[in-house]
């Protein structure tokens, strides 16, 4: 896939002058909309995302209801005009994939025994996409949870690594994940130090696996920081 | 909804089994079940083999058919990866699209076969931005004991190893057979009770929190990886599956080898 002759990486910097162990600026607000019970605007580098929670509510169809637990919902959606070629609206596999993956990243840290019967949603949307959204995604949809106020164990972050170039780095932008040898996104619950999500696509061997993980982990940490200070800003404000 | 219950009585039993070593077919908790493949057996199809791991059984298609290539990619073939987890294969499957499970497996398979370039796309452009092989691999489950995800796996690798390009009947001239260039295999771990086992059956996924896939090359080099279910899995744990992963790909590579030559 890699176009004739790009070089991702010079003199040691990548293109965007990122080292390789660096994330892209963040910027995370909660409570940004009036409606949801709960909400996140999240930046990553050129991505924006937004994610909403609505719940707990009563289930609906009830047959589909669980006597024990809610039932969590997630729905990753990207808007047309969000990528270069505008995607055509509405769920296609990947999303599917990526909605399935992300609500069982967030599915351990959720209280779901506390609201039998009732479900609650959440509604990410992908504004403008550039690498790395189902990452943004979850960290999002993470801070809105904590908005809502359900009940969790603890917050989830979620970054990718990949390899460009031949060399494992943090946090692709697009040009290095379209032009770069391997993705895979994770997505980790900081304070008990496990793993939620975990995928890997394109190629690397074991030991540029083992060494991409443990960057990706320690980047987690670093975005748990600032989602954490969001959510201590956002209510001290109160 | 009595299948609940029972589903509930199995996970306990399957659980206190591993807390003591054990499985409910006698395996050790490392083990693969026994693989039997069988190629080309549908002639109406380009390529096809029907795999069982154990009880498990899945049959895979490739068809190819002419279409335009994606505009980014003007000069290479298209891969196209379906499942269909169809009723017949076992209680809980529906009928209706695609839902999340089905998507998942054929996405993990696809994963495996266009990350380590098993297929050279190259091969398969016929006139530049406008006219290419589009390479259909379609999964059918017969009978879900588990781990379907290695079955299709192997199963769709065998497809394209016996796949025939049907030129004559787009009236081309060509050759014939498709460049494989990579044989992945995909191995399948779960975690019940802090213990690790390869290739679960139906009922220890059942049981267990979280699995994972990892896909490897030839040269042990790893083109794919997926993480199952709500559990949560430690840093250790991982690589410990990648480690154990890494030997029984290699186990399962021989048996594929020895029964593609032997014509399956």
């Amino acid at each position: 896939m890699k176009e004739e002759g790009i070089e991702l990486i010079k003199d040691g910097k990548r293109l965007d002058g990122r080292g390789f162990d660096e994330l892209r600026p963040i910027k995370i607000e909660v409570g940004v909309l009036k409606r949801a019970d709960g909400s996140c605007y999240f930046e990553m580098g050129d991505n924006k995302v937004i994610a909403a929670v609505y719940g707990p509510r009563e289930m609906h169809p009830r047959h589909a209801q669980d006597a024990k637990m809610a039932v969590l919902k997630y729905r990753y959606n990207m808007a047309p005009f969000s990528v270069e070629d505008r995607k055509r609206p509405g769920p296609d596999r990947r999303s599917v994939e990526i909605s399935k993956i992300s609500r069982e990243a967030l599915e351990p840290v959720i209280l779901k025994e506390y609201y039998p019967k009732t479900e609650i949603d959440v509604y990410v949307e992908i504004l403008q996409s550039d690498a790395g959204t189902r990452t943004a995604g979850i960290n999002a949809a993470s801070v809105a949870l904590a908005d809502a106020g359900i009940p969790m164990r603890d917050l989830v972050s979620s970054v990718a690594v990949g390899k460009i170039d031949g060399e494992v780095v943090l946090d692709l932008n697009a040009v290095e994940d379209n032009n770069g040898e391997a993705d895979m996104p994770i997505a980790m619950i900081v304070r008990r130090n496990v793993i939620t999500s975990l995928q890997m696509d394109g190629r690397m061997t074991k030991d540029e696996f083992k060494k991409g993980l443990k960057l990706a982990m320690n980047a987690c940490r670093q975005i748990y920081e600032l989602q954490r200070t969001a959510l201590i800003e956002r209510y001290s404000e109160m | 909804m009595g299948l609940e219950i029972m589903d509930d009585v199995k996970r306990d039993y399957v659980y206190n089994l591993v807390r003591g070593g054990m499985r409910e077919d006698g395996r050790g908790l490392l083990d693969y079940r026994e693989i039997k493949l069988e190629t080309g057996v549908i002639k109406k199809a380009e390529g096809s083999a029907r795999v069982k791991i154990g009880n498990t059984e899945v049959i895979v298609g490739v068809k190819l058919g002419l279409g335009e290539p994606f505009p980014d990619t003007p000069d290479k073939g298209v891969i196209i990866t379906n499942a269909e987890l169809v009723p017949l294969a076992s209680p809980e499957f529906e009928p209706g699209p695609p839902n999340e499970d089905s998507v998942q497996l054929a996405r993990v398979v696809d994963r495996g076969i266009r990350g380590s370039e098993a297929i050279d796309l190259g091969e398969l452009c016929i006139e530049e931005g406008e006219k290419v092989w589009i390479v259909f691999i379609d999964i059918h489950v017969l009978d879900n004991d588990g781990n379907l995800v290695d079955a299709a796996t192997l199963g769709a690798v065998a497809s394209l190893l016996n796949t025939r390009i049907p030129n004559e009947r787009y009236g081309l001239t060509g050759k014939d057979t498709l460049d494989i260039q990579e044989r992945p295999v995909a191995v399948t771990m779960v975690e019940i009770g802090g213990e690790i086992l390869v290739d679960p059956s139906y009922n220890e996924e059942n049981a267990a929190a979280s699995g994972l896939t990892v896909i490897f090359n030839e040269d042990g080099t790893i083109s794919g990886m997926q993480k199952y279910w709500s559990g949560s899995i430690g840093e250790e744990e991982i690589m410990k599956m990648v480690e154990i992963g890494a030997e029984r790909a290699e186990e399962l590579r021989r048996e594929f080898q020895d029964q593609i030559k032997t014509g399956g």
